[in-house]
């Protein structure tokens, strides 16, 4: 997995409530059987327009927003488990999602491919937005080791939560199955009690 | 302190519990199927790992099937791609794999319980977020990510916290023409769409005790509109009637025993839950949803909330939705006009669905500017429609009686919903697109589905119902 320890980025704001991963990326496009290439039909619907021509209004139209950070609204990745909306997003280049609130598959989907998701406070996430209205190139800087965003045009900061385990395991690049794959004797002797009983 | 239910499953398949780290959490059941796994099995082949339990893992083809002519290739060369890609992937790994053409064949949360492959106190998984389905049985059931399933065929474990609790008790009767997708969309409307985020949910009370099996599939599978990762309902003699002399089930004394076993799966009368939520089943309309996610709900006679009446900073994506839905502001359902009927998905595909919708349409008629189709969840349902003549009476309304999968549920496959038409659908999403791009669903329960087919528009089907038919 890819590691992950500090980005100073601009940001994208899309700051729509309930995005949920139908619209991150709508169930047409998980016909392919690798992970590679969900960048292009990221945010499709919203995106392009019946005849695949760019809808001028919506933000990763506009290039006067770009980064690798995006900033959306409330319970983001909402709806279906696909981790092809972690894919996709990271495929077309964004290394973290900031949100006051995320749905739990896709939360766990995106730390297991090493895209950050953080949870800030509806108000942080409200300046960000401010920062980034008031200065398109405003960056945030995120430190995952001190678990902080700030804003670097105004220094405001903020905390925030990530679980201890997720976080080794993003600063040092591995994941869940190397884990696990090390605890093979201990499922060996459950499933064993497991039969006795 | 007792336990929840959720608790005593969760702690009986703790492998290891260690400080600082999440759970390693043994899996009982593994259900694959043809969109989320194949990244999966290529993580293994470049690890060079065996699926580590592959009796414990079962696969079936269901979100990229057409629904007709299934005898014949599938014509859309990505979609054969990767249908073909899960039969190599299961042949190779030694999965055993209920494909197209199987007696067995449906869809995933369909066929596990039918099959008596779903049991309570067991732990299962799917790479699907419906999977919180087989909950009903008392098993604790969630959706999970591609690179779970991959853990879960590499090692029947998964690294998990373990959830909060909530129980939500219904209690009372249910009035005429009201049904589980009616109260699950209901109770939805009222905590929001994230408002059972990070939350197993307990499904309690008089109503959900007095509910069949199907009903409390149909419940339970929409947990994670609200954001719960799963739901479940404590077993009693309902589930366990419903489970013995499946294919699958236990037989013998392995039946004995594991029965003895279930009828220890309640919550402890001194348990705590993280939250807890009441409801009066006689305060439950037939439900509609208006807008774009699933917490956007409204009893059928009533008029959609305002846009005033919403917190200031959701007025944004409020509007939107409604835009998107071509509702006004504060407009009642009642009356509008709709191009298409989706009966069908792991919500509502079952017997009992089937049935309710052929007692109703029995001597009845489709509008003529609608399209209905009725697809049923397993081959093994399809068979018995037939068997019933259910389908008989489908035709003879107009209705098309399709072939098991999921179908228009989620715009994947052939059976799409045209760009700006109205459908009113028995699955489980109305985001933007979600039945075939541009598409408006309105989600709803079978009953109001078909009676929106009969009229060909959004109906209150209380008042074309003469006795209950979900009594």
């Amino acid at each position: 997995m890819k590691k992950f320890t500090t980005l100073t980025s601009s940001v994208v704001p899309l700051p729509i409530e309930n995005v949920d991963t139908d619209q991150i990326i709508p169930a047409r496009f998980l016909k392919a059987t690798t992970r590679e290439g969900f960048g292009e039909n990221l945010f499709c619907d919203w995106r392009y327009d019946d005849s695949r021509t760019p809808r001028q209004g919506f933000v990763l139209n506009n290039p006067t927003y770009s980064g690798k950070v995006l900033v959306a609204g409330k319970n983001f990745g909402c709806g279906s488990s696909r981790e092809h909306a972690a894919w996709a997003l990271q495929d077309y280049g964004f290394d973290v999602v900031i949100s006051s609130f995320f749905a739990d598959i896709f939360k766990g989907n995106a730390l297991n491919n090493g895209l950050l998701p953080i949870q800030l406070s509806d108000g942080f996430v409200q300046r960000i937005l401010l920062a980034v209205e008031t200065d398109p190139q405003a960056q945030v800087t995120v430190d995952l080791a001190a678990q902080t965003v700030t804003i670097e045009t105004t220094k405001e900061y903020e905390d925030f939560e990530i679980n201890p385990y997720k976080k080794s395991c993003l600063i040092n690049g591995y994941d869940d199955i190397d884990f696990i794959l090390n605890q093979r004797q201990a499922i060996e002797q459950f499933e064993q009690q497991k039969a006795v009983v | 302190m007792g336990k929840t239910l959720v608790e005593k499953i969760w702690d009986a398949h703790v492998v290891k519990r260690d400080a600082g780290f999440p759970d390693i959490l043994y899996i009982d059941t593994h259900f694959i199927h043809e969109v989320t796994s194949p990244q999966a099995f290529d993580g293994l082949r470049k690890r060079g790992l065996p699926v580590f339990r592959p009796a414990q893992t079962i696969a079936t083809a269901d979100h990229n099937v057409p629904t007709w002519n299934q005898h014949l290739p599938i014509q859309e060369p990505l979609s054969r791609y990767q249908v073909d890609m899960l039969t190599k992937n299961c042949a190779e790994f030694g999965v055993e794999l209920y494909g197209l053409g199987h007696p067995y064949q449906g869809i995933v949360h369909v066929i596990g319980p039918e099959l008596g492959i779903t049991l309570p106190g067991s732990t299962i998984v799917c790479g699907d977020s419906h999977t919180s389905t087989h909950g009903a049985f008392g098993a604790i059931a969630f959706g999970i990510g591609t690179s779970q399933v991959e853990q879960v065929l590499a090692t029947q474990c998964l690294l998990q916290q373990p959830p909060k609790t909530m129980r939500i008790t219904v209690d009372g009767e249910l009035g005429t023409g009201v049904g589980a997708k009616d109260i699950i969309l209901y109770i939805i409307a009222k905590i929001s769409a994230a408002g059972g985020t990070g939350y197993f949910i307990e499904y309690a009370g008089s109503t959900i005790r007095s509910l069949s099996m199907e009903a409390r599939m149909t419940i339970c599978n929409m947990s994670i509109e609200m954001g719960a990762r799963g739901g479940l309902i404590a077993p009693d003699d309902i589930t366990f009637d419903y489970v013995n002399g499946r294919e699958f089930a236990p037989k013998g004394a392995a039946w004995d025993s594991a029965l003895a076993h279930w009828k220890t799966l309640y919550s402890d009368a001194d348990a705590a839950f993280d939250a807890e939520l009441h409801i009066d089943a006689s305060d439950i309309e037939p439900m509609i949803t208006y807008g774009t996610n699933p917490g956007m709900g409204v009893g059928i006679s009533q008029q959609i909330p305002t846009t005033a009446s919403q917190e200031l900073s959701e007025r944004p994506s409020y509007e939107k939705a409604l835009n998107y839905m071509g509702i006004g502001d504060d407009a009642s359902l009642l009356g509008k006009e709709i191009d298409y009927v989706f009966i069908g998905s792991c919500t509502n595909s079952r017997m009992e669905d089937l049935r309710a919708v052929a007692e109703f349409v029995k001597g009845r008629q489709k509008a003529p500017n609608v399209v209905v189709w009725i697809v049923p969840g397993s081959k093994q349902i399809e068979q018995q429609a037939i068997a019933e003549g259910l389908d008989k009476v489908f035709e003879a309304a107009g209705f098309q009686l399709r072939e098991p999968g999921c179908s228009a549920c989620l715009g994947m496959n052939e059976d799409k919903i045209p760009a700006g038409k109205y459908c009113v659908s028995t699955s489980n999403r109305n985001f933007e697109g979600r039945q075939g791009p541009n598409s408006r669903t309105f989600l709803a329960s079978p009953l109001t589905a078909a009676a929106a087919a009969i009229t060909g528009r959004i109906t209150d089907v209380r008042s074309m119902l003469t006795e209950n038919i979900y009594a």
